[in-house]
């Protein structure tokens, strides 16, 4: 039976794949990303891998369909015609690399194999004695933040490189937002319902990012989700009550700083425990047992990642989002002119 | 004790089906209805109805306090968001210029 959900559910990621590619509407193509991430986050929940679930239905059906729309503000709707020497090549390229994938799949072990290397490497270690070493009852925050801590910490730090590159790349706009801050009206200002609605919803989806955050020890959650979700919250608030708004209270350098601090959150507890004696992320050092210096150490580069998500989301929206005003400030100019 | 377990277990059996029929039906609307706002009629009982049912039917099976909660909260979530949302989808098909097909130009058969 339940062999039977994970066919269907692979067929429909793999009619979703399909569609994408031959879409060439692309607010349809994001909107269908947004649905294959939706059915990955079941197919996870069946693998029983919730807390990936959780993290692939708020990263990539949430807002990773936001920031690609509002890149599509910037790019256009419609992709435009390829050449027909350059869809062949695609073609090679595709059907090329198709094949070596499927090669691939020849050397790995079969689906849900408990002799894979995988499962009797570190995998039992971890299992059977992250109660004893770490202490709390979710073993993949105790794997994610403290056994595999150096490799979270890296994927803290592409985060904020991809905000830096988006800073780098679109981040340099003259400071001219802040002169006619009150002329630019609210984009939805017709919408009552929808203000109405997210001014209930905003507060409880913050609290539940805070609740994600801090209940990561116990359930699916931690500073991945956590960031999103409360970005999220306030990418809501921009686009309904404008974005102007929503920067006055995140300032552009505030939350520049807050992403850099996340960063330099994870890596002074490394280091501290690394001037303590121990290993670079060793978090024993922290308290007097090991155990409770375990459960500091988690919940402080838990809060750095979650600060650097939430803070990188913020300012990949706004820099998108600013690039948009000033063009259409700038076509308007030039009409006028 | 068991009539009475005997009882909320085929209540929540009923839920649980009806829900999914509406579910059904409703995609089986998405697919076959005229024209945009019928058929976002047909998503609006799958989101509302359909989801309700199935809620309160797992509600019924729930044997923790802080499971029912948690459901109650997605019942509250899914009845407040998914309505606003398709307002804001009718609204802004209407202003994309979408008429709804009224009873003189629809044809015999539901075209796509």
């Amino acid at each position: 039976m339940e062999m039977l959900v994970d066919v269907f559910l692979l067929g429909l990621l793999v009619a979703t794949a399909v569609a994408i590619s031959s879409t060439k509407d692309l607010f349809a193509s994001i909107m269908l990303t947004g649905l294959y991430s939706l059915i990955s986050a079941a197919f996870f929940v069946l693998m029983d891998a919730v807390d990936v679930a959780f993290t692939e239905a708020a990263v990539g059906a949430g807002i990773s369909t936001l920031l690609m729309l509002s890149c599509m503000k910037l790019t256009g709707q419609y992709e435009p015609k390829p050449h027909r020497h350059r869809r062949l090549l695609g073609l090679v390229v595709v059907s090329v690399t198709g094949v070596l994938l499927l090669f691939g799949t020849l050397d790995t072990p079969n689906f849900g194999d408990d002799h894979s290397p995988i499962q009797d490497h570190l995998a039992p270690h971890y299992l059977t004695k992250s109660m004893e070493e770490i202490g709390i009852p979710n073993v993949v925050t105790s794997v994610l933040a403290s056994y595999r801590g150096f490799d979270t910490f890296g994927e803290t730090v592409v985060i904020l490189t991809a905000g830096i590159g988006v800073l780098a790349l679109l981040g340099f706009s003259p400071k001219r937002q802040s002169d006619d801050l009150d002329s630019l009206v609210a984009p939805m200002h017709h919408q009552k319902i929808l203000r109405v609605v997210s001014k209930l919803l905003i507060p409880p989806i913050l609290l539940f990012a805070l609740y994600v955050q801090f209940h990561g020890d116990f359930g699916p959650g931690g500073g991945f989700q956590a960031g999103v979700i409360f970005a999220a919250a306030i990418i809501l608030y921009a686009m309904i009550f404008g974005v102007h708004v929503a920067r006055q209270v995140f300032r552009d350098g505030a939350i520049r700083l807050l992403a850099a601090l996340g960063v330099l959150i994870y890596g002074s507890v490394g280091l501290l425990s690394f001037l303590s004696g121990k290993n670079f992320l060793d978090y024993s050092v922290l308290s007097d047992t090991p155990q409770h210096g375990q459960h500091w150490g988690i919940m402080l580069v838990e809060m750095g990642v979650g600060i650097t998500v939430a803070a990188v989301m913020l300012i990949i929206f706004f820099t998108f989002s600013a690039r948009v005003d000033k063009r259409e400030r700038d076509g308007d100019e030039n009409q006028r002119q | 004790m068991s009539g009475l377990t005997g009882l909320i277990d085929l209540l929540s059996w009923l839920a649980l089906v009806a829900g999914s029929f509406c579910a059904l039906s409703g995609g089986v609307g998405l697919l076959r209805f005229p024209d945009f706002f019928s058929r976002m009629h047909a998503a609006g009982v799958m989101d509302t109805l359909g989801a309700g049912l199935i809620l309160f039917g797992l509600m019924l099976q729930s044997d923790h306090w802080l499971v029912l909660v948690k459901l109650l909260l997605i019942l509250k979530l899914i009845w407040l968001t998914s309505p606003t949302s398709s307002h804001a989808l009718a609204k802004a098909a209407i202003r994309g210029g979408a008429r709804p097909l009224l009873g003189d130009d629809m044809p015999g058969r539901g075209k796509r």
